[in-house]
């Protein structure tokens, strides 16, 4: 049987903050397209956009000679979102979020970006390149069958 | 790139007769809206205003950093005895701040009358 053909659809951000928007708006166009639920839709731009937020600040240093590169791989029900910068990648998964903690100084009030895109879509990962100069976090969100 | 966040300031009485300073944003909430969330709080004498109302239903793009700077404020209220509760988000934005657990330091409410009503 015949595979399904992949739609590639690709941009790229300079390392400046806001342009997040730019990914954040084209995954949720894809996404529609794809016919996934609002609230899906919804999902997957928040966890886009904190993707790009994290390889602009922490990846790229907010470097803006260095871009971000966002590849959406629309197959069958599944898309797949990479975001690609020029970091070493994460050494470790921050902490979970306690807002306990962050309430009482124990936790930075920041740092929750990656708890919602974990949260948020299907699968994510962070994956360092060998050659220590770039990385990538590929998420993953699938078309629910059943509204 | 980013919207810019403007935020305003309006004096109302809840049903129980209490002062509520009801600060409404509009824009984008991110990194750059510090000055907008946390300096118009600050700017607001603490002694009047034991009830703040935070709107936003003129918002609709909120991450992380956007977050973080409500739970500043959030960490502010708690040290000077004020009450905090929260409206106008999207279904979403309702959804994202219930998963990092602000409404255990702020009511959220769908609607700014809702908000008004309980408070």
């Amino acid at each position: 049987m015949k595979e399904p053909k992949a739609a590639i659809v690709e941009v790229r951000l300079p390392s400046r903050l806001g342009y997040e928007k730019v990914a954040m708006s084209t995954a949720g166009a894809v996404a529609h397209l794809m016919g996934f639920r609002d609230d899906r839709i919804e999902d997957l731009k928040t966890a886009v956009a904190e993707a790009c937020i994290n390889a602009i600040e922490h990846g790229n240093r907010l470097n803006e000679t260095r871009s971000v590169g966002v590849t959406l791989s629309a197959v069958a029900d599944v898309l797949e979102v990479k975001v690609i910068d020029a970091g070493r990648g994460l050494e470790h998964l921050p902490p979970l979020p306690d807002i306990d903690r962050k309430m009482h100084g124990e936790q930075d009030p920041r740092g929750m970006g990656i708890f919602l895109i974990q949260a948020l879509v299907d699968e994510a990962e962070w994956v360092a390149g060998v050659d220590g100069d770039s990385s990538y976090v590929r998420l993953v969100i699938r078309l629910d069958k059943v509204a | 790139m980013q919207s810019e966040t403007r935020a305003h300031i309006d004096q109302l009485k809840s049903p129980a007769g209490d002062a509520v300073a009801v600060l409404r944003f509009e824009g984008d909430i991110a990194s750059t809206s510090k000055d907008a969330v946390l300096g118009t709080y600050q700017s607001l004498p603490r002694e009047a205003h034991p009830l703040i109302l935070l709107d936003f239903t003129k918002v609709d793009y909120i991450n992380s950093s956007g977050i973080a700077l409500v739970i500043q404020l959030l960490m502010e209220a708690a040290s000077a005895g004020q009450k905090v509760s929260v409206c106008g988000l999207s279904p979403h934005f309702n959804k994202v701040f219930t998963m990092v657990g602000i409404p255990k330091y702020a009511n959220l409410f769908p609607t700014h009358a809702e908000a008004l009503a309980a408070l």
